[in-house]
């Protein structure tokens, strides 16, 4: 399968630092691709070169088979970006700025016109089309940026942080939008720090540190590559038992308590989850609650960046 | 699709998002407060300064008074858009549309371009009104005024191009450069009586050339003939839009 979005050796660098370091993938055709990565670490300057704001300083990006420093505007005209930061003109009207977007991307008076009243109207916005772009509320700007998006009727959709900080409700029809839009084919570059949105949505994701790709596969997979990180969480009625008990149980690798909840990573969870049990019977503790968890997408993102859980012991 | 045909075509695209650019720009910047200040009141009072208490016929002051107007109005307009973009941060989805940075700023010049001809025709016609003064060659006047207007224009984006996302910022550095070059160009002194080393100076601004049309198309004498005049503002134009493509390409991921 041929990728939407190919991107060879890409390097860009600001004088000594090396933002992103000769980062490789592909991202094919009606997928949802996530890119995710602590701040800093090139996941702005990454999507930058991809919508041909910047030149990398090496590699290349070819957006369905364009390059996007050789044939930059044909490369432009496929795709359509939705920036973190609501960047609308605020003292143009919502229709304004759809039609003044829609109209730097070529699309034809009667095209533009159907497509902003349909998605006026699917994103809530329908009766405030006159109102100035300034009046709206921070979840309001995001919808008309994505209309502003989809107006220009684009073959790949890069999303920076689509859902920070907005109420649950636009939050939900932006991403419910979006998860239907993939549906019937758009390609999505999708960057965020919410790693359940990821892990939801996305069919592959990459994780990039200090300018390098880490890992880089399906969620489920990247979870199954961590299987240290797997875990029995436990809680406890009355008493505790001791910690150094926890601690020496066969296959226990590390420990994280907080209050009564104690968390043990184990590459064994059953074996440890039944040890558990039998330790309880043996001192007389009551367990509230006891299951065994494989690590979440937020442990990969933890592992590869070599971050940490707050709250461990 | 032959190679001609797509060049045609990216030519078609192109030239219709500059004129996308000058429709926002309309809209968006000639009536901000900085393009208002700079642009229309700062002329105002230049006049009123230079004329009050002078024994100097209104008519002889009327081109200088268009090519000054010229100056500011048309130059107003670009130092303000690319970084009033930036601080929006509007500037960015801007250069990722399939406009190319070309396009953009041509149509930036274009903006300063209208305005500037639209409120020359301001002190074109109150001359004409209220003093003696009268066009002596009317297409000698709009070429002076549309050649003059694309190299004063020209040089507002160019100077927009430093990455300063603070308009103020690259409104002083626009003054810093047009106030100078008010005063040694022949609008309140002829050239030829200013020192030779002003005179040398006349010659590298383009508001020297501007005025010298001017001049001569309201059938005053000119220190540079019409001519030489034309094609170094022509040459400013394109010296100014080549270089402010160069630089605004070169600080494009700065100020974002």
């Amino acid at each position: 399968m041929e990728a939407v979005i190919q991107v060879q050796n890409l390097t860009r660098k600001f004088g000594d630092l090396v933002a992103v370091d000769h980062v490789e993938f592909g991202v094919y055709q009606g997928e949802i691709f996530g890119f995710l990565g602590p701040n800093g670490a090139g996941k702005t300057t990454t999507v930058r070169m991809l919508t041909g704001v910047i030149d990398p300083s090496e590699g290349s990006v070819t957006i369905l088979g364009h390059d996007t420093r050789k044939e930059s505007l044909l490369s432009r005209e496929h795709i359509a970006v939705v920036p973190e930061e609501a960047n609308v003109y605020l003292d143009f009207s919502v229709w304004k700025n759809l039609m003044l977007m829609a109209e730097l991307h070529g699309v034809t008076r009667d095209w533009r016109r159907r497509e902003a009243e349909r998605l006026l109207n699917t994103l809530g916005l329908a009766e405030r089309k006159r109102q100035k772009a300034r009046e709206l509320s921070k979840g309001l700007k995001q919808r008309l940026m994505l209309c502003a998006a989809l107006v220009t009727g684009p073959e790949v959709l890069f999303l920076d942080e689509p859902t920070s900080g907005l109420d649950v409700q636009s939050a939900r029809l932006i991403l419910q939008i979006v998860t239907d839009l993939n549906r019937n084919g758009l390609t999505v570059f999708l960057t965020t720090h919410n790693m359940s949105e990821a892990s939801e949505m996305c069919s592959r994701v990459a994780i990039i540190d200090k300018g390098r790709i880490a890992a880089i596969d399906a969620p489920e997979k990247l979870s199954s590559t961590i299987s240290s990180r797997q875990y029995v969480e436990v809680r406890f009625a009355g008493a505790t038992p001791d910690h150094g008990k926890l601690e020496s149980l066969p296959t226990v690798l590390q420990i994280d308590s907080d209050n009564r909840t104690y968390r043990l990573y184990t590459k064994m969870p059953g074996q440890v989850a039944t040890q558990i049990v039998q330790l309880a019977d043996k001192s007389g503790l009551e367990i509230m609650h006891l299951s065994t968890c494989k690590p979440t997408l937020e442990d990969v993102f933890l592992h590869f960046t070599g971050g940490s859980r707050e709250g461990g012991s | 699709m032959t190679a001609q045909r797509q060049t045609v075509q990216t030519w078609r695209r192109q030239l219709h998002g500059t004129l996308v650019i000058l429709k926002k720009n309309a809209l968006l910047y000639y009536l901000k407060p900085p393009v208002l200040i700079f642009g229309v009141l700062f002329p105002v009072f230049f006049f009123l300064a230079f004329k009050m208490g002078r024994p100097i016929a209104p008519e002889n002051v009327v081109p200088g008074m268009v090519a000054m107007g010229l100056w500011f109005t048309a130059s107003a307009v670009g130092p303000l858009v690319t970084p009033w973009e930036r601080r929006a941060k509007t500037y960015e989805r801007l250069i990722s549309t399939p406009v190319s940075l070309h396009a953009i700023l041509a149509g930036d010049v274009i903006s300063g371009l209208v305005f500037g001809t639209c409120l020359s025709l301001v002190p074109v016609l109150l001359g004409l009104v209220l003093t003696n003064a009268s066009v002596a060659s009317v297409p000698l006047l709009a070429a002076g005024i549309i050649m003059s207007g694309l190299s004063f224009a020209s040089l507002g984006t160019l100077l927009a191009a430093p990455p300063a996302s603070n308009p103020s910022n690259i409104m002083l550095l626009s003054n810093l450069v047009r106030l100078p070059l008010l005063f040694v160009s022949g609008i309140f002194l002829p050239i030829g009586q200013m020192p030779l080393w002003a005179q040398w100076i006349a010659r590298l601004s383009p508001l020297s050339y501007a005025s010298a049309v001017m001049c001569s198309a309201f059938g005053h004498p000119a220190f540079f003939p019409v001519g030489l005049s034309l094609l170094m503002l022509a040459l400013f134009t394109g010296g100014f839009f080549l270089a402010s493509c160069k630089f605004h390409s070169m600080w494009r991921a700065k100020g974002l």
